[in-house]
Parts: C-alpha cells; sequence; structure tokens
C-alpha cells in the first residue's frame, strides 16, 4: 500500500519512524508523567568516557590544544578596572578533522550507527554537523546525507550555509537544501523511511556523551599545564549539546567551574520567517537557538533530548552581533589566528566577563570553528550590508538585530547582557506542566524539575503555586 | 542537450503554500517549501525540463533540470573598511603611543 506523504502524515509516523532511525525504546526512561529518568538514559545508552576517547581518538578527533590569549588578556586589562583582568584561553576546536568540536558528537553517532548495522547517516543541520558528520561517514565508509535549510524563497543563500553545504560535499555527502521552514522536519523524516540509514540527531545521548570528553580534557590539559582547573568556562549555546556535553565532562574529572552560557542575541527575528532569514548575519550560537531550547530542550528531533544545558548552566549571557564581528577581527590581529565567527561567540562573552574577574583568575572557550569563504567575517558584513543592515561604529547596546550592526567604537563598549535564568526556569516547569497535562505533580517530578532548572524542590513548588494560581484566575 | 550521467542540480516545490506546516509565518506560508539536490542525470534532457537524477548516496529524485555541473560562487564579500579600523585601533591600545 502506498504511503501518504502529506505534511500531517508524515508527521503522524514521528514516532515509528524515530525508533527505527535511532534505534532508542525512550519509553525505558518514562515515569509517565512529568520525570524521566535522564542519568539511566544517558547510562544505558551513551557510552563511558573511556570508551568515547578511545572511538574518538582512533578517528583523530579530540585532543585540541589549549591557547592562551596573551594579546586580548592585555586588551581586556586596558579595558577592566584597576587589578581586574582573568587570563582568556581557547580550546582550539577548529583544529578537529571536519573544523569544529561537532566531530566528536559526529564520532560517536557515526561509531554507534555503523555498530548497529545501519548503511548510512542523515543529519539535519545548517551548522558544523553536517560536515562532521560527513567526515565521520566518510571514515566509517558510511553514505551520508545532510538537510539543510539554505535558502529564502529568492533563492538567496546565507553565505555561511553556503559554504557548509560546500564542506559536506568535499566530504562525500548528497546535501538536500531547502528554503526556509520549520517541515525541514517533514523532508528528513521522509528520508529516514526511504534510505533506512539511521538518524545521526545532535540531541541522542551518543552526541551529547560525544562532547563530555571536550570538558574532561579541558580539565585534564589544565591541570597538567597550570596545576589546577579553569575558574570559568565560557560555552557558545545553541541547541545546548556543547554546554551540556563540556558541563559533563568537567564534572566527571571532578572539576567544578563556573559553567556561562553565551549566546548571539538575535532578539526580535522570527527564526521561521522567510523575510527575516537573510537579515540574521548568524546562523547559529544565537538566541533564536538557544533561549527556546534551553528553557524546553524536549522541542528536538529526538523524544527526549539528551542536551539540557540549563541542568548546568551558572549563568547565560548573550552578546550583539557586532561584538562578536569585532572579536573575531581581533583575534586575527592581535593573536594571529583566523576563526570562524559563530564559534567566537564565547570568546566575545569572555573579553567581558574576564573583567569581572582578578588577574589570578583564568577563563576558558572551549571552542573554535573553522573559516573560509562564507563563513568568515568579511563576507558576513559584506552580506549584511547587500541586505540593507548598516553597519557603523558605536555603542552594541544601541544594536538592532536586521536593522543594524554596532561594532564597539571602543573594546571597553564590549559588554554582555544577562539572561534571568529564574525566567527560564520557571517557563521550562511551565511547559513541563503543559506538555505532561499534570495538575498534581509527584514527588519524583518535583525533584526531576529541581534537576532540570539546577533549582530546589522548594523553588519548584513554589512556582507550581504560581502556575496553579495563574490558572485560576 | 545534456547527456545522460551529467553532474546536475535540480529543484523541486515539495509542499505549495496551501500544503505548508499550520505553525508557519505569514509571510513563509505564502511561498512553497523548494528543494534543490544534486546527481546524475538519468536521461538526455534539456534545461528545465523534468528529470530523475541519481545522488551520490544511490537516491533517486525528480524534478526541473537546472544546472550543469553546478559549482559554487560564495566568496569573502565585498571589502568592509571598517575592519581595518577596529586592526588598527586595537594595536594601538596594545603597542601604540607610550608604550
Amino acid at each position: 500500500m502506498e504511503r501518504a506523504n502529506d505534511y500531517a502524515s508524515v508527521m503522524g509516523r514521528k514516532a515509528e519512524i524515530m525508533l527505527k532511525s535511532v534505534g532508542i525504546d525512550y519509553s525505558k526512561f518514562e515515569s509517565g508523567s512529568i520525570a524521566f529518568d535522564y542519568e539511566k538514559m544517558m547510562r544505558e545508552t551513551g557510552y563511558t568516557l573511556e570508551e568515547m576517547q578511545n572511538i574518538q581518538y582512533s578517528v583523530n578527533v579530540g585532543n585540541t590544544p589549549i591557547l592562551e590569549l596573551k594579546n586580548i588578556t592585555a586588551l581586556a586589562r586596558a579595558c577592566a578596572p584597576e587589578g581586574k583582568g582573568a587570563r582568556i584561553f581557547i580550546k582550539d576546536e577548529a583544529a578537529n578533522p571536519s573544523g569544529s568540536f561537532k566531530a566528536r558528537r559526529a564520532a560517536n553517532a557515526v561509531y554507534h550507527a555503523k555498530k548497529l548495522g545501519y548503511k548510512g547517516v542523515i543529519a539535519a543541520t545548517s551548522g558544523n554537523y553536517g560536515a562532521a558528520v560527513a567526515s565521520q561517514a566518510a571514515i566509517a565508509g558510511l553514505k551520508c546525507i545532510v538537510v539543510q535549510e539554505c535558502y529564502d524563497s529568492k533563492g538567496v543563500g546565507q553565505p555561511e550555509i553556503v559554504e557548509k553545504a560546500r564542506k559536506c560535499e568535499a566530504l562525500g555527502a548528497e546535501v538536500v537544501q531547502l528554503s526556509v521552514g520549520p517541515e525541514l522536519f517533514y523532508k528528513f523524516l521522509l528520508l529516514l523511511e526511504e534510505t533506512g540509514y539511521f538518524n545521526a540527531s545532535l540531541y541522542t545521548p551518543f552526541g551529547i556523551a560525544g562532547v563530555e570528553t571536550l570538558g574532561y580534557e579541558i580539565s585534564m590539559q589544565f591541570r597538567e599545564k597550570y596545576g589546577k582547573d579553569p575558574d570559568v568556562v565560557v560555552c557558545t549555546n545553541a541547541g545546548g549539546g556543547n554546554l551540556t556535553g563540556t558541563a559533563r565532562g568537567l564534572a566527571k574529572a571532578g572539576a567544578h567551574p563556573a559553567i556561562i552560557g553565551a549566546s548571539v542575541s538575535l532578539a526580535g527575528l522570527h527564526m521561521a520567517s522567510d523575510e527575516a532569514f537573510n537579515k540574521k548575519s548568524f546562523t547559529t550560537g544565537h538566541t533564536g537557538f538557544g533561549v527556546p531550547f534551553s528553557s524546553w530542550p524536549d522541542r528536538s528531533d529526538v523524544p527526549r533530548s539528551a542536551a539540557r544545558p540549563l541542568r548546568y548552566m551558572d549563568r547565560y549571557v548573550t552578546i550583539a552581533q557586532g561584538s562578536v564581528f569585532y572579536m573575531t577581527e581581533t583575534l586575527a590581529s592581535l593573536e594571529g589566528l583566523e576563526k570562524g565567527p559563530a564559534g567566537n561567540t564565547a570568546l566575545a562573552a569572555a573579553f567581558a566577563l574576564a573583567q569581572e574577574l582578578d588577574q589570578d583568575k583564568t577563563i576558558i572557550v572551549q571552542e573554535t570553528e573553522y573559516t573560509g569563504a562564507g563563513k568568515h567575517v568579511q563576507p558576513q558584513l559584506s552580506f549584511a550590508r547587500d541586505n540593507g543592515i548598516e553597519i557603523l561604529f558605536g555603542d552594541p547596546k544601541d544594536e538592532i538585530p536586521g536593522k543594524n550592526i554596532i561594532l564597539p567604537s571602543h573594546p571597553s563598549l564590549l559588554k554582555t547582557t544577562e539572561v534571568d535564568l529564574d525566567k527560564m526556569r520557571k517557563s521550562l516547569i511551565r511547559t513541563a506542566m503543559k506538555t505532561y497535562q499534570v495538575e498534581e505533580p509527584t514527588e519524583e517530578d518535583i525533584r526531576f524539575l529541581a534537576e532540570e532548572t539546577k533549582s530546589t524542590e522548594e523553588f519548584v513548588r513554589a512556582q507550581i503555586e504560581a502556575n496553579k494560581a495563574e490558572a485560576e484566575k | 542537450m545534456i547527456k545522460k550521467g551529467e553532474w546536475v542540480r535540480i529543484h523541486k516545490i515539495i509542499l505549495t503554500p496551501e500544503e505548508r506546516a499550520p505553525q508557519v509565518p505569514d509571510d513563509t506560508r505564502a511561498v512553497p517549501l523548494e528543494l534543490w539536490v544534486k546527481g546524475f542525470l538519468k536521461a538526455d534532457a534539456e534545461i528545465g525540463d523534468q528529470v530523475e537524477i541519481e545522488t551520490v548516496t544511490g537516491r533517486m529524485e525528480t524534478g526541473r533540470l537546472i544546472e550543469v555541473n553546478p559549482y559554487y560562487t560564495h566568496d569573502f564579500g565585498k571589502f568592509i573598511p571598517e575592519l581595518l579600523q577596529i586592526d588598527k585601533q586595537t594595536r594601538e591600545i596594545l603597542f601604540g603611543g607610550g608604550k
């Protein structure tokens, strides 16, 4: 019998397609209420740290160097109050085979796919993950399809995404490019059904566990070189896997630095809008992913996401687009390092955050990404200017995403904006109750929500009461 | 005429505006969901024809033939002179003047 392939019918087959393509029965971890056993899911379907290291090192992933940015630290100190300005470091993840930390996620996902006997892998991504999966699939001898949201309705592609398509193809993948819209997921499901390939989702336990090696390496390398763990780790936050995996790896090393998430502010731009698509000057690492995925992780392409950043974040800050471009340029001009702008989101934040800390403290930015045509400060700013975005020097606080890009007229103007984590925690609790239609959460639910939000059971109870009062109004 | 076996790019509409997801914003709903993919042409054809291709993973797709030996044209964009000012200023703060 011919299957119906209209939007509603395909979405209706989602659970069945997912089970076949990920090979995880998520129902095993469910409690029947809000709570699910996150750690059990990570344990039973993931890999131990040692196994992951062996998998990654065997395919030349990981063990990337940590670089101290002495000139950028000096520039931060020139802008900071007397005695302030922590030493700034970056982990040069661009040194991975595919040019970003995503190689770690892909190495595990592809290893797992091969072990289970899948002939190929599919990833839905417009980011560096595509090239990472393509690279790992090439090594493993598996076929690879990458599905991208790339063009607006006029056929104009985001230069950053076009470059990523090129790289995927260079690594032997089939790239399926789509125009703007969340129905990318629809085509993704159809492809999984058609090919029977493995869903190399960014959000499975294997993918997230793959990043744990990054956090673990930071601690080990720091201890070896500087005799201690870093005081602060800054992670660019989009889907949440980077931050989640890094924080888990640090904890496995027994390190407990402050974990700060950072996203480029794209406030006011609708992510599924055809018109807004090419008004963005960043296609990842931004608040359009970072805020919704942190507030509600289970909006991804798997039933339960292994990326749960609110469990691990101590602070979450945003930074203006112009400030990230400014730091990207400064990294080249003062440190002799050309890296991709999106990966420098956390660096721009760290430049400001270092100025809050004493000079004997250390702050590490846990990634860099490769750069090249389309994916570089020059073409991304040029593209913005061609799209009518004004580029000017001034105070970054006056930047309006989609209207202008403000390059700081002095580095001392480069500041982060604090995101209200309590507001996100409340939102997560509200969404959990609504999604699972639970009016009286169980004790297990309350403990779970406290873990989910890195808060306390008291905080969760107070929020549940507030939600009830709100509903009765 | 483009020969069977040539490397081409095709375009197709996979959801018309009426068929799109209910949650998409109005400006996106006004336009179709489009797809572009590359592969080997299965039979001789002309640009603009409806054709079948075989992709590098061995999948068959159909669509309108739009390019032969498609290539990338993305680059480093037009020059942004502001970047020179950033370099000059940061170097001046660190290494310039009386320092």
